[in-house]
């Protein structure tokens, strides 16, 4: 019997004014009786909509049907024929946008919530299970990937099941990319990162950590070490700034650096030997989820006011509706139509303040959004000591400096089709933000599954 | 893990570690980085290469213990390993064209000015080197760098060595009586490469300078190292950390080297109380 509630089963969550003080995860999840519950309201419809909208093809009504049923080891099962990191999309990926957006039943009250059913399962299984995994009968051939991030992971997630060597070298001392520096631990806990990692080492990929691409060895060096193939995946890691004067003042950050130092080097613990300025008055410029990230943290990290700057309105703000929903709820102010014109410092060179003009919308622009332009004499000065800059990233010249025959675009991003992930250059292949600048983890997911696929075909034509 | 095969104590505060690290030796020159964690709790800090050894796949790193990282690693002996050893990062430096050179180094920055002096040296470069430190019993390299050097003067903020002044006085003094210089090459805390770019900058001498602002990943990521050289934001890790003496804005350099000193003491702190605990329990 589909029940028939026009409402989601509302997620736990931790009482805002409770979780704005910690780093512990905001969304508890469903309990089992939960999970069936919301699982009913799937129609099973036969055409699927939901599965069109989801990168990786992940059999929704089939895992959700499953978890009605109350078979949730199944229903996992289900999800990671397709899905390698199914406890990460559940909590990450942009539902809203995808899935849930071609859900019949969001035509009339709000869809099916496939994410969190999704968390459900993979949480499930995590705690009740332990995994086996099918023997696969090696083919001997090695394939090489650049970054351990969610393209590079689901890339050797697949292409461990084909039968191949995976290797993948990353740069940092740990393994996981933007899930590990990025995100924080209270969207996202890394213990829960690190048991997926760990699913795919039970599985024989094997992780080189502190290897920087394009210093320690080049793409050609790795192809001299016997690797068929090689996958890029390694994101788009390198910060913009403004170039507004006061930018390098002490108190000013990239998110990129704010993030890194309290998620990957754990800056927020107390006794963590890695430091991170505790603002009292932060600002974070930027209207992404990377700007809500930020903001959130500095939050939990003690500051009286935290204010999100952008330039546009709320309706242009890229950042995901739920976590916009969630800094609102924690007290984050916005700032919305605002454009910082010049971080300002004492005479010590910390920041004091950060003047900024109000802006309205006029025309839309090249990106479809209405152009924001500044209103004359509206200058003011906001009073913070931490400024964040969240305004984009592009990705990491490193590589591409490196492999001369590596096609890259004007923001030098890997040109790489969209279809297989093939490069420019024999047996290279690329996706996520490295070729596509800043996205989402599960498109990232997307392009590293393609190219597992590419991958294996070109290896087997090539024998 | 990267074990520590050589252990040297050079003077009282400053030793030295030579690492396995065969991946790094392949590939380290001199004007580069890497960077390590000592443990798995540990913070990542960045260490200029001192030298490196790519038969025996060895990279060699100088430092003193000022922080506690670095007292922690001081305390580690060979056969110890360390969690994370992280390169070669940076970009090398270039001595094309170069037939005479002034190689200076002051204290610590010693260790990081002998590659480059040795690299010189073996291109046939004509080398004078000048070191520089607080008092004698503080001198390291001595043998090293005149191994590499036509000429090695070492001098002494206390002139307890014979020889007394700044690395900038004595370059200075070489440049009055006529000496000539392709480059200087000038390496150590801040404040002595800036007064060492005033001296050679009105004889319009190429000078580099190598540069150690805060750091978290080491490769273009997190922009906490950016600097202002020449009025462009560049990326120490990235885009140096070697750069054009003459052009770096170092006030900015020193106000940003001191963002987290507050955090660190109170993390020498930490690791003071935790030692003495251990001791005393």
């Amino acid at each position: 019997m589909a029940n028939m509630s026009l409402k989601k089963v509302p997620i736990p969550e931790q009482d805002p004014k409770v979780r704005s003080k910690n780093f512990d995860e905001v969304a508890l999840g469903y309990t089992e009786e939960m999970a069936v519950e919301e699982a009913k309201r799937c129609l099973n419809c036969k055409h699927k909509p939901c599965v069109s909208g989801c990168p990786v093809n992940v059999q929704i009504p089939e895992f959700i049907s499953l978890i009605a049923d109350g078979r949730f080891e199944e229903a996992y099962e289900k999800i990671i024929e397709t899905n390698s990191l199914p406890a990460v999309c559940g909590r990450v990926c942009p539902q809203e946008t995808q899935c849930e957006e071609k859900c019949v039943r969001g035509i009339k009250g709000e869809p099916v919530g496939i994410g969190r059913l999704e968390r459900f399962a993979a949480d499930w299984a995590m705690s009740n299970t332990k995994r086996t995994y099918k023997k696969v009968s090696k083919n001997g051939k090695k394939v090489a990937i650049v970054g351990s991030g969610p393209a590079g992971l689901s890339c050797a997630g697949d292409l461990i099941k084909m039968g191949y060597d995976v290797t993948i070298f990353e740069a940092f001392h740990l393994a996981g990319g933007v899930l590990v520096y990025g995100i924080p631990e209270f969207r996202l806990p890394k213990s829960l990162v690190q048991k997926e990692i760990e699913t795919l080492l039970e599985q024989g990929v094997e992780i080189k950590t502190n290897m920087v691409i394009g210093k320690v060895l080049t793409i050609d060096e790795i192809f001299e070490e016997g690797y068929s193939a090689v996958f890029i995946g390694s994101g788009a890691g390198l910060p913009s700034f403004m170039h507004i004067p006061g930018e390098n003042l002490n108190g000013v950050y990239s998110a990129n650096e704010f993030l890194t130092r309290i998620n990957l080097m754990k800056a927020y613990k107390e006794d963590a030997e890695t430091p991170v300025m505790r603002g009292r008055s932060v600002a974070v410029i930027g209207g992404g989820n990377v700007a809500m990230d930020a903001a959130r943290c500095a939050l939990r990290l003690g500051a009286d006011n935290v204010y999100i700057v952008y330039r546009r309105s709320e309706a242009e703000m890229p950042a995901r509706l739920e976590e916009i929903h969630h800094a609102k709820e924690e007290g984050i102010i916005f700032k919305l139509l605002t454009n910082p014109t010049k971080i300002l410092g004492d005479d010590k060179g910390w920041v004091k303040g950060m003047e900024c003009v109000e802006m309205e919308l006029g025309e839309p622009d090249a990106s479809g959004r209405r152009r924001p332009i500044a209103k004359s004499g509206s200058e003011h000065v906001v009073d913070v000591d931490t400024v964040i800059i969240a305004i984009g990233t592009s990705p990491n010249p490193l590589i591409r400096s490196t492999t001369p025959d590596l096609a890259t675009n004007k923001w030098g991003c890997i040109i790489a089709d969209e279809q297989t992930g093939r490069t420019s250059k024999e047996g290279v292949f690329a996706g996520g933000d490295a070729v596509t600048g800043s996205a989402t983890v599960i498109l990232a997911m997307g392009a590293g599954k393609k190219a597992a696929k590419a991958i294996d075909e070109y290896i087997k034509s090539k024998n | 893990m990267y074990r520590i095969v050589r252990k040297e104590i050079l003077n009282p505060q400053v030793k030295l570690l030579e690492i396995e690290a065969p991946y790094v030796a392949r590939k380290a020159e001199p004007g580069q980085f890497i960077i390590l964690r000592v443990n798995k709790e540990g913070e990542r800090v960045p260490f200029t290469i001192a030298d490196f050894d790519r038969e025996k796949g060895t990279v060699t790193i100088i430092f003193q213990e000022v922080g506690a990282t670095t007292q922690l690693l001081g305390q580690l002996n060979e056969g110890d390993e360390v969690e994370d050893f992280c390169g070669p990062l940076g970009v090398a430096s270039h001595f094309e064209g170069v037939k005479k050179a002034a190689v200076i180094g002051g204290g610590l920055g010693t260790a990081i000015a002998y590659p480059q002096a040795k690299k010189l040296h073996s291109m046939g470069v004509s080398v004078d080197a000048i070191t520089g430190f607080r008092n004698k019993d503080l001198i390291i390299l001595e043998k090293e760098m005149a191994a590499v050097s036509d000429r090695l003067i070492i001098t002494t903020d206390d002139g307890s060595n014979g020889t007394k002044g700044f690395v900038s006085d004595i370059l200075k003094k070489l440049l009055v009586e006529g000496a000539n210089y392709d480059v200087v090459i000038a390496i150590g805390p801040p404040i002595m490469m800036k007064v060492v770019c005033d001296v050679t900058r009105p004889y319009g001498i190429k000078t580099i300078v190598s540069l150690n602002p805060i750091m978290v990943d080491g490769t273009g990521m997190c922009g906490g190292c950016r600097v202002t050289v020449g009025g462009q934001i560049k990326f120490a890790c990235v885009d140096g950390p070697d750069f054009d003496g003459h052009e770096v804005d170092f006030t900015e350099l020193m106000r940003r080297l001191s963002m987290y000193k507050d955090s660190e003491k109170a993390s020498v702190e930490r690791h003071k109380c935790r030692l003495e605990g251990v001791v005393n329990g």
